[in-house]
């Protein structure tokens, strides 16, 4: 076998409490769909056959009880579990499931919503026997208004620093702003064997990885990596320019310590590798005395996508982005057979019903998404707007730019702008709620 | 093989039915018929006979392979006879395989029906013209040169038929059914190059795989991917690292039950050199090692145990790589030193790994030359060979074909080395090199092309146009000072790039060829293929 795929579920969504302080991230519909059907989607349209998921006992138990989340999947999910309170960086649940590792591993978050063609990662990874070969892509601004955000969105993301070189797939350099005290800091040797740099700063990182098994048994060694992201890829392409005999020792070392067994078999194939290189005529670079690669065994690849959507859904604006662009990434009807629409109501062609739903006479949904087992309600205005499931919306209601949460109630004639309903809350009839009142989001909240 | 068998067979079986049927009595019409079918067969006996004795035995074979035709025990001895009788019929169709150099390792299929049809009504008139009343010699004389006629039938590769239809459909019916995708040509091809594959690189052939690949082994894949991105390029290189692939596949490799592992093997194996095949034409000398490979897992027996039989072929194949390539290269070194003087200014062009290793050899013998290296666009794969060699200390001059004339004059011997040697004696090599040998013989220089014999090639060609190899023609497009001048090359109609890769050097621009046999004349060759045919 050549790859398996991990896909990481068990996230909590921490930048946008709002919505998942009830419905865990996984689960959370985008376009009527749960979240975690994307990456999975993506996963069984490459081809994947089987697909190991962690995630937590919550989600765990809502995929397999709740009729609201259908995942038509027909991939094997090999679902792990792990404690909702532990804390688990993605590191540490790759270790976790180190067990079940058995070739090199293709991680994905289950926030990742792209149609970016996977092959262009994995052929870098298999072309240049790469250690660790990512997916990025240029970030695009997001121009929705944000319910429950007053004036401008401010960046409180920081930027990460890229640095590729003059192809632009050989990563050379990783870096957040977080982590650097006063400037970009490169190593000379790192000048010296790649005199062409490109830094960008605008990108954003998919979150797919493809990883040798070595990484994940240097994992299990070195527990005090804890996030893939965050701690291992930064390592990693640091360790491409390690002093230390050019190539990773430790990594090294753990790759021999498995093949002890089959030692003669290896190295015989190391021999001819080294035959095949030295009688080839390729280099991957120019201007200097070294052979291909500079002669090192670590190699990480990105691949950075122009053009192509590719969104991580981890804050309320992009989970509303992606709401917009959902319909285009697949071909369903946009308004579901099972659901009950009047035909007196005016439905726009960008917006999505869910199934059983009941629209009434009258009604106006532009740019929507209405969730599954939603009621709607005569002379109801909605616009720009995300109903989750169960919802029941009043007479004469009017909603624009809002996110109201599943089993929500609006009362009839309420005037909503821009506002984040929380989940089964009741909005008072007649009611006027604008982005000024913030009270609707808690929980704790009545009305 | 069965279907050869067929002229005759339905006759026979239809006869055998018949007779069945209506009971042991054969009419007189049959009986006649019977009579004329056996001595039909004899003669071709006879005429088998004539070949010689080693393509009999090598069709033995195939013969006894066929299924025994319907055991009719009850039958008179005449129905007896041509069943039997039936099985030569198809060894004079399959000798011309056997005999017939088989260039490409793609499969032939059986010929066509219309092709049987031509043979069978030629034999019928040999046989009248034979009938004739004491023509019984000329009879023989005449199903001499008929016998020559009938295995002409050779089958083109179908890699250089691409612009015949049917050619295309009978392979994209082919990897179908192995289940691999087919590669569609790019852009727009020059009129006289049209009937080969143009590829383009940025579209590989991993798009249309799935990720985790099942159909292909992943280490074929990756080798294919570094195939046609051009990570593996060079002969040898490619050579050595197919059979490091193979050795990998045979490794992960277990028999199915009720299956042999010389047969599935071989079976599995093909669908591979077919995926190898689109990602990037073979190299003659990756032609001859899976045809070696293919030797040895045919000749394992059947009551070899796997793992037995597995360290078998892998002892085999590191052997293969160390006599063929590592040793030869060697031997090749010992004998070019010789020809390598003090004071020599030694030419050579582009990359060849074995040329690179006879100069640094050279050099480390303490022989005190000089290195021209000569490059071209648009692979510019001498800036490689020079880096090499400049590491290990040796001074080298560095210039582009266009100033070959210029520069010649100052050079005492030209060193080339070869993709493949033609049965004709003619060098296939990178394209530009029969440009240095014709300059080179104008000034009365010396060439001498460095070969390893696993090279040696049964194909005969005296032109580059049909046989080769077109490259990406957006190879050809370079940006200076931001501008690429080619960027819409397709947009303009009567505009075509082209990006040739071999080109041949005919015999008599090569002055020696340098083998791991011994320093040949260029004409030589097919002695060589001779000799390596009777070791094997």
């Amino acid at each position: 076998m050549e790859l398996q795929a991990v896909l990481m579920a068990a996230g909590g969504g921490s930048r946008m409490m709002d919505l998942t302080y009830n419905t865990p991230k996984p689960l959370l519909p985008v376009g009527n769909k749960p979240l975690i059907w994307y990456p999975l989607n993506l996963l069984e349209r490459v081809g994947f056959e089987e697909v190991i998921v962690i995630t937590t006992k919550e989600v765990q138990k809502m995929i397999s009880t709740d009729p609201k989340v259908k995942l038509d999947v027909k991939m094997k999910l090999d679902l792990v579990c792990i404690q909702e309170d532990a804390d688990m960086g993605t590191a540490d649940a790759l270790r976790h499931i180190q067990q079940k590792v058995k070739t090199d591993v293709l991680v994905v978050s289950c926030d990742l919503i792209t149609d970016a063609a996977l092959h262009e990662v994995v052929d870098l990874f298999r072309a240049h026997n790469a250690t660790l070969s990512m997916l990025m892509s240029k970030a695009h601004e997001f121009t929705e208004t944000v319910p429950g955000q007053k004036g401008k969105k401010k960046t409180g993301e920081q930027r990460d620093f890229v640095g590729v070189d003059g192809t632009g797939k050989r990563l050379l350099f990783m870096a957040n702003e977080a982590d650097l005290d006063e400037g970009v800091v490169i190593r000379k040797s790192i000048m010296r064997k790649h005199p062409r740099m490109h830094i960008k700063t605008g990108l954003v990182d998919a979150h797919l990885y493809c990883l040798k098994k070595s990484v994940v048994d240097f994992l299990a060694d070195n527990k005090s990596i804890s996030s893939i992201r965050g701690e291992l890829v930064p390592y990693l392409v640091r360790k491409q320019f390690s002093k230390s005999t050019n190539s990773p020792k430790v990594i090294d070392e753990t790759h021999q310590n498995l093949k002890k067994n089959d030692s003669n078999i290896s190295s015989r194939d190391e021999e001819l590798l080294h035959l095949t290189q030295e009688r080839s005529c390729w280099n991957d670079h120019r201007g200097d005395m070294s052979d291909a690669y500079h002669g090192g065994r670590l190699r990480c690849y990105v691949h950075i996508m122009d053009e192509g959507i590719c969104y991580r859904v981890n804050t309320l604006a992009a989970y509303i982005e992606a709401n917009r662009l959902a319909p285009k990434l697949f071909d369903e009807p946009a308004v579901h057979p099972s659901a009950v629409v009047s035909e007196r109501c005016l439905i726009g062609a960008d917006s999505i019903i869910g199934a059983s739903c009941q629209i009434s006479d009258k009604t106006s949904i532009k740019r929507s998404t209405i969730g599954v087992s939603t009621t709607v309600r005569e002379k109801v205005k909605v616009t720009n707007s995300i109903i989750m499931h169960g919802v029941t919306i009043e007479e004469g209601c009017n909603i624009q730019g809002s996110v109201i949460c599943s089993n929500a109630v609006i009362g009839r004639g309420a005037d909503i702008k821009y506002c984040l309903v929380g989940s089964a809350q009741r909005i008072e009839p007649d009611g006027e709620h604008t982005t000024a009142s913030p009270h609707l989001m808690s929980k704790a909240c009545s009305a | 093989m069965a279907d050869c068998g067929e002229p005759d067979g339905p006759g026979n079986k239809d006869d055998i039915t018949r007779s069945k049927n209506e009971g042991k009595e054969l009419t007189k019409e049959e009986k006649q018929r019977l009579r004329k079918q056996k001595k039909h067969q004899k003669k071709q006996k006879e005429r088998k006979n004539e070949k010689g004795p080693s393509e009999t035995e090598k069709d033995k074979t195939p013969v006894s392979l066929l299924p025994p035709p319907q055991p009719v025990a009850t039958q008179k001895a005449p129905s007896a006879l041509p069943a039997p009788a039936s099985a030569p019929i198809p060894v004079p169709a399959s000798a011309p395989f056997h005999s017939s150099p088989a260039p490409s390792p793609a499969d032939k299929p059986a010929k066509s029906k219309a092709e049987l049809k031509a043979e069978r009504r030629a034999r019928q008139e040999t046989d009248r013209a034979a009938k004739q009343p004491g023509s019984s010699s000329s009879g023989i004389k005449t199903k001499v040169p008929l016998s020559e006629l009938n295995p002409v039938v050779k089958r083109l590769p179908e890699h250089v038929q691409v612009d015949d239809p049917a050619v295309v459909k009978r392979l994209a019916k082919k990897l179908e059914r192995q289940q691999i995708p087919l590669r569609s040509d790019y852009g727009y091809k020059v009129s006289l190059f049209s009937h080969l594959h143009q590829y383009s690189r940025k579209a590989p052939l991993t798009q249309l795989l799935s990720i985790p690949s099942t159909v292909i082994h992943p280490s074929i894949v990756r080798l294919g991917l570094q195939y046609s991105q051009g990570i593996v390029a060079g002969s040898n290189a490619r050579s050595v690292a197919l059979l490091h692939a193979f050795k990998q596949v045979i490794r992960d490799y277990t028999t199915p039950p009720n299956e042999e592992l010389s047969r599935d093997l071989v079976n599995k194996l093909k669908p591979y050199i077919s995926f190898l095949n689109q990602c990037r034409p073979l190299s003659a000398s990756m032609g001859n090692a899976i045809k070696y490979i293919k030797k040895e897992i045919s000749n394992i027996p059947s009551q070899c145990k796997e793992e037995e039989a597995k360290t078998k072929l892998l002892t085999c194949i590191d052997r293969y790589i160390e006599e063929k390539i590592v040793l030869a290269a060697k031997a090749i070194s010992k004998y070019a030193i010789e020809k390598i003087s003090d004071g020599d200014v030694i030419l050579v062009y582009g990359y060849s790994s074995l040329v690179n290793n006879i100069l640094c050899e050279a050099f480390e013998k303490s022989r005190k030359f000089r290195v021209i290296v000569v490059d071209s666009r648009p692979r510019l794969e001498g800036r490689e060979a020079l880096r090499r060699l400049v590491q290990r200390g040796i001074s080298c001059t560095y210039v582009l074909i266009s100033a070959l004339s210029y520069i010649l004059p100052e050079v005492s011997k030209v060193f080339l080395g070869a993709h493949a040697l033609l049965a004709n004696g003619y060098v296939m090599s990178r394209v530009g090199t029969s440009q240095i040998a014709l300059v080179a013989r104008t000034y009365n220089v010396p060439v001498l092309v460095c070969c390893e014999t696993y090279k040696f090639c049964e194909r005969v060609q005296t032109d580059s146009f049909v046989s080769n190899e077109l490259d990406d023609p957006d190879d050809l497009m370079v940006t200076r000072k931001g501008k690429t001048q080619l960027e819409n090359w397709q947009d303009v109609s009567s505009l075509g790039l082209l990006n040739l890769v071999y080109d041949v050097t005919p015999p008599d621009f090569v002055d020696l060829v340098i083998t791991d046999l011994g320093m040949i004349p260029c004409t030589s060759v097919p002695v060589v293929l001779r000799v390596k045919n009777l070791d094997q």
